[in-house]
């Protein structure tokens, strides 16, 4: 209760300048409601999983039952990671990882604050949209073992 | 079992884990020729399969020419063995200078002529001749002294992380060395040979080059070659380096 109160506050706080970004409440170790209220699809999350511009999750995760070549293994395998996470947690960590461990090493995929020097040409803008993001924990979620 | 030997047993046991605390707490490094695949490090090695000879062997070239060459004052190249492995290295006038802003700035003041500019042909082709005569050699660069605030501005630069990806240098090339970005093994980010030719530029590039690619690979912002905080950043990666071979002229994907 208080991480989501302090989550609140801070958002509040970094509202001004966060204008692509939608507001979300941080509970336990999860952002329990959709962001924006939408409603993600999980084909489209895959595409946005194997997107090698944007999301690009496989430079570091490896995906189950492709034939994609060459996944990275810096971060665990996502086969089986709909069983071991709530969509809420999937979500909170697409987010921004390091609101659960602050030395995660895996990037915020809807963050636009706290940044350092970042690329003009992304500057103010959060690595995907409200929607991918439903998009890949709806893709994710889906993920049984 | 008498006490003694089990004193001794106990005593090595103990150095056994005081050894393997040691490995574990410091991040291992290796040389950047441990992470190529084995065909990319047999073609490092054969100067006939090393596209970047061609710079090394016109670097030679501009060695000797002109009335005032290098070869003029400094003799042979040979004379230029075990420099590389000094640089960047803070000079008289209080400035870091990596080996391409050393060679310019000869170029300038000793030889009156006007600089050659970063990643022009003819600097990097020098840079890689010069570089040549240390290969294999340690890396032995000063940290103390002048050189201690730019070491210590370098190592924030690598620790901080930036980008929209929020990642800082060490993340990976610290803890995940070995470990692969899709099909590319992860080393441990030394620049021990550079300037190198990269399959990817299909060319011979600085280290400032590759920094501006990982900069982008962050999604930071990329700053200008020879800037005061990549060259800072080199600093601190031959801080890291130091005991390392130089394997410049390199060879990388």
């Amino acid at each position: 209760m208080r991480g989501a109160v302090v989550a609140l506050i801070a958002l509040l706080a970094a509202a001004p300048a966060s204008g692509r970004v939608a507001p979300f409440v941080v509970q336990e170790d999860a952002i329990a409601a959709p962001l924006d209220g939408l409603a993600g699809d999980p084909v489209r999350g895959e595409a946005v999983t194997r997107n090698r511009e944007t999301a690009n999750c496989l430079i570091c995760h490896a995906i189950p039952g492709t034939t994609e070549r060459f996944m990275g293994d810096i971060g665990p395998p996502l086969a089986g990671v709909g069983s071991r996470l709530a969509p809420g947690q999937i979500r909170l960590r697409v987010v921004d990882p390091t609101l659960v461990n602050p030395e995660a090493i895996m990037p915020p995929y809807y963050r636009t604050e706290g940044l350092l020097r970042v690329d003009p040409r992304y500057r103010g803008q959060p690595v995907l949209t409200a929607q991918e993001v439903e998009d890949v924990v709806a893709y994710l979620a889906g993920l049984k073992e | 079992m008498t006490a003694g030997r089990r004193t001794t047993r106990a005593l090595l046991l103990a150095l056994l884990w005081l050894a393997v605390g040691l490995l574990a707490g410091a991040a291992e490094i290796r040389p950047t020729r441990d992470y190529l695949s084995p065909e990319l490090r047999r073609a490092q090695d054969d100067p006939s399969r090393h596209p970047g000879w061609l710079w090394v062997e016109e670097g030679e070239t501009l060695w000797q020419d002109g009335e005032r060459s290098c070869q003029s004052c400094h003799g042979e190249i040979g004379t230029m063995s075990g420099v590389a492995a000094r640089y960047p290295a803070v000079a008289g006038d209080g400035a870091l200078l990596n080996l391409e802003g050393r060679i310019d700035r000869c170029r300038t003041q000793h030889q009156g002529q006007p600089a050659f500019g970063y990643e022009s042909e003819p600097l990097l082709a020098l840079t890689a001749a010069v570089a040549l005569r240390s290969r294999g050699m340690p890396v032995n660069v000063v940290t103390e002294g002048p050189a201690a605030p730019f070491l210590e501005e370098g190592r924030r630069f690598y620790e901080t992380r930036q980008g929209q990806l929020n990642l800082a240098c060490g993340q990976c090339h610290d803890d995940k060395a070995g470990q692969h970005l899709r099909g590319d093994v992860i080393s441990n980010g030394i620049g021990t040979g550079y300037p190198a030719y990269r399959l990817d530029w299909n060319t011979l590039g600085s280290l400032h080059r590759r920094l501006r690619a990982c900069s982008l690979g962050v999604r930071a912002e990329q700053l200008p070659l020879g800037s005061a905080e990549y060259l800072a950043l080199e600093l601190f990666l031959a801080s890291r380096a130091k005991g390392q071979p130089i394997e410049a002229p390199g060879l990388r994907r």
